[in-house]
């Protein structure tokens, strides 16, 4: 099976280069149907894969490092991609989907343009089949074939998990597309209205996953890894943090440049941008410069071949730019007090955004250059990333109701009092009332705002009831999309600042007070899963008249040889009563178990946030209404 | 002229927020750049200033675990290849591969009486896994 797999890989990459001769050459049909091809092709050489996983066919090399018979189907099936050859080949396999998918939805009357695209699409499908064949092959037999596998790291081996790197891959190489479109726009000097009306639904298409991908991998991070937090800024997950800054710049100067043909070079230089950082991510990720639960390939040549694919990409598409940027300009002239001069500077806020989480996550990289070892940690981006995005979204109320053109001074004026007003009285009742930090308060103004703001925009839009529901997608898209900013913003700043953590250490039959709760450790037992085998601990938590039990666990995987932490969590309505379970210690001739507790009140506000944003740029994606005659 | 004019403004007014930005992300790493100190370095060093984030990182010294406030707060000393050590403190739920003997990396910042008190500690997490900043020690014992 797995031979006939490897075949149709190389059949896949001969259609690929058809897909790139012809279509360059701007021969769209031809294109099309070798994009398609090569798409199938690959497709069923990926079911191969995930067939030896299922069947545990050992004989597959990759099988016995990453798999094993006593791991439940799910995580069978995900052991395909949470390796560094099964990824690269979930990579190639999203590249050349877009590129199907492309060939089959796209259906304007630019031929050569689309044609031009999808031979873009196809070099690039090239250089990641190329990668994958002769780099990394996901297809090797091993002879004589084990009984057993070795297993799939335990930390990966969960539902969460299982979602997360095909939706970040969605969204990493959904860029690829976009890349293409802007290529082939700036190849023939057009990158206007109708270029930004095909190539928004795709960059919405990578824009989505992306978002949910993000949010995964973060509550993943949340309840594996026992510390309580969402958010680490480790390197890794910068690195999906920069394509996604780049990807909601890009989708708001498209707008600009759907409606009034203006920032072409600006919006193709943001769309090519979008899939470098992609691809940049990937390679920081998995070359091994970074440690990580992400870095599979501790293969230096692998990183260093990311790398030439990333300056050869890079130079090609920014080479291009260079030589047509002078070409794409036009459009209407703008103002800064208007929705356009608005637009533009969202997207300077968050390219230096992207451009400070950058700085931070290399700035280890060259000191060690250098010989000195440093790490750059939360402090940092607090005092850098933080303060600029606060800012930006500060001005979103005000802005959002600016006019294309030319925008009212005087409105606008009256909606920056009122934010200041807003802004001075969570101030004085943060600072007065509520005893928390003045950056406490002035984040929950924040989110009132933002919220508030949408939904005022929203109903000035609508003007009456009776056109709320007639309104446009997108404009339901824009207005959940911004709530949902506010939302995050809301459970972040409440998490952030409000949050309760301690350490008890109790004995069998023990009593503690954490988080305003009561806990009684009532035992703890040694249980036994498919894969692993665990101590279990039960402890009653009770406050008021509320009583629960929680369960947390530390995991064995004897296959990994590899401890994990399972930890409990009760969702008590106004946020996460957390527990995880530490190790056995003998305090003073008794055996204790070590507890960590947190309360993390509205985190889970941080997760609908990010959901609400996918949904409304989901919403965006349909398409617009015939004009009414 | 009015298109190459706003032009001019618009790069103006970006170079002049990256500017800002920069400089803003330069003091914020000079000022937040975890120094990562084993216990040589601190030796040769000097103790950085009390209560500023660093890393510290070496092996467990065997025998010098011990257990504070009830359980919840371990202490112990950090060693290197040189005669100096590390007293760290930490409250928590140790790493999963948390042993004597073996490497750890913990974050945090001295106290006045010279203990380190950890916020953070990271151990070797498996074979394939261990934390940056014990690779050099880890060579230098081989």
């Amino acid at each position: 099976m797995i031979e006939i797999g490897h075949i149709l890989a190389f059949a896949a990459l001969a259609a690929s280069i058809v897909q790139a001769v012809f279509g360059l050459r701007g021969e769209r049909q031809l294109a099309g149907r070798a994009a398609v091809f090569a798409f199938v092709a690959l497709a069923i050489s990926f079911l191969t894969m995930i067939q030896a996983f299922v069947a545990s066919d050992f004989s597959l090399a990759l099988a016995t490092k990453h798999s094993n018979t006593l791991k439940p189907l799910i995580y069978k099936i995900s052991g395909v991609w949470g390796n560094h050859e099964g990824s690269m080949a979930l990579w190639c396999l999203v590249t050349l989907g877009f590129g199907g998918a492309a060939a089959g939805l796209m259906r304007s009357e630019r031929t050569k343009f689309e044609a031009r695209a999808l031979g873009v699409q196809g070099l690039l499908g090239i250089g990641a089949l190329a990668y994958l064949l002769f780099a990394s092959s996901p297809y090797l037999r091993m002879v004589p074939a084990p009984f057993q596998g070795a297993g799939l790291n335990p930390l990966l081996q969960d539902p969460a998990l299982s979602f997360h790197p095909p939706l970040l891959y969605l969204g990493y190489v959904g860029y690829s597309f976009v890349f293409s479109l802007a290529a082939a726009g700036m190849m023939e000097g057009r990158i206007d209205r109708e270029w930004a009306k095909m190539a928004r639904g795709w960059s919405l298409a990578a824009f989505v996953p992306l978002s949910i991908g993000i949010a995964l991998g973060s509550y993943w991070a949340y309840y594996e890894l026992g510390w309580g937090g969402w958010w680490f800024w480790d390197p890794v997950e910068n690195a999906s943090l920069m394509p996604w800054l780049i990807g909601a710049a890009l989708l708001h100067s498209m707008i600009v440049t759907e409606k009034r043909e203006s920032f072409a070079a600006w919006t193709a230089l943001l769309a090519v941008l979008a899939f470098l950082f992609s691809i940049l991510g990937a390679f920081l990720v998995r070359s091994g410069v970074l440690t990580s639960v992400h870095a599979f390939a501790v293969d230096p040549t692998r990183g260093a071949v990311l790398l030439f694919g990333l300056v050869i990409y890079g130079g090609f598409a920014l080479g291009l730019f260079a030589l047509r940027a002078h070409k794409l300009t036009g459009g209407k002239p703008y103002q800064w007090i208007s929705r356009e001069g608005a637009m533009l500077t969202n997207n300077i806020v968050l390219m230096v955004a992207a451009l400070t989480v950058l700085l931070g996550t290399l700035f280890p990289l060259m000191a060690e250059a250098f010989g000195r070892t440093i790490s750059v940690g939360e402090p940092y981006f607090n005092l850098t990333f933080t303060p600029m995005l606060a800012a930006l979204l500060l001005f979103l109320p005000v802005v959002q109701a600016w006019a294309w053109g030319k925008a009212d001074v005087a409105g606008w004026l009256k909606w920056a009092g009122a934010g200041a007003v807003l802004i001075a009285v969570f101030a004085g009742l943060g600072v007065g009332v509520w005893d928390i930090s003045l950056g406490a308060a002035f984040g929950l103004a924040l989110a009132v705002w933002l919220i508030g703001g949408a939904v005022w925009e929203f109903t000035r839009r609508a003007k009456t009831f009776a056109r709320v529901f007639k309104m446009p997608m997108r404009v339901w898209g824009m207005t959940l999309a911004h709530i949902g900013l506010g939302v995050f913003v809301l459970g972040a700043v409440v998490q952030t600042s409000a949050k309760y953590e301690t350490t008890l250490a109790l004995p069998i039959g023990g009593e503690g007070e954490a988080a305003g709760w009561h806990f009684t450790l009532d035992e703890v037992k040694a249980i036994e899963g498919p894969n692993w085998y665990a101590d279990r601990a039960v402890l009653t938590a009770t406050k008021g008249g509320t009583k629960t039990q929680l369960a947390p666990m530390k995991r064995f995987y004897p296959a990994a040889r590899m401890p994990t932490t399972e930890t409990a969590i009760y969702k008590t309505g106004t946020g996460d009563l957390y527990t995880a379970l530490g190790e056995l210690r003998n305090v003073e001739g008794e055996a204790r178990y070590v507890f960590r507790i947190y309360f993390n009140p509205l985190i889970d506000m941080v997760y609908f946030g990010v959901l609400l944003i996918a949904l409304g740029a989901g919403f965006s994606m349909w398409p617009r209404r015939k004009a009414a005659s | 002229m009015r298109a190459r004019t706003r032009r001019i403004w618009t790069f103006g007014v970006a170079a002049v927020l990256l500017i800002a930005a920069a400089g803003l992300a330069f003091v914020a790493l000079r000022e937040n750049a975890n120094l990562f100190y084993t216990p040589e370095v601190l030796a040769e060093n000097g103790m950085p200033e009390i209560g500023k984030q660093v890393k510290v990182g070496g092996y467990v010294e065997p025998n010098t675990l011990a257990y504070a406030d009830g359980g919840a707060t371990m202490t112990f000393s950090v060693i290197d290849n040189s005669p100096h050590t590390i007293d760290v403190a930490f409250t928590g739920i140790a790493p999963d591969l948390f042993r004597e003997g073996q490497g750890v990396v913990a974050i945090g910042s001295f106290g006045e009486d010279g203990v380190f008190v950890a916020k953070q500690l990271l151990a070797k997490h498996d074979e394939n896994y261990q934390p940056r900043e014990l690779e050099p020690l880890e060579t230098a014992a081989e």
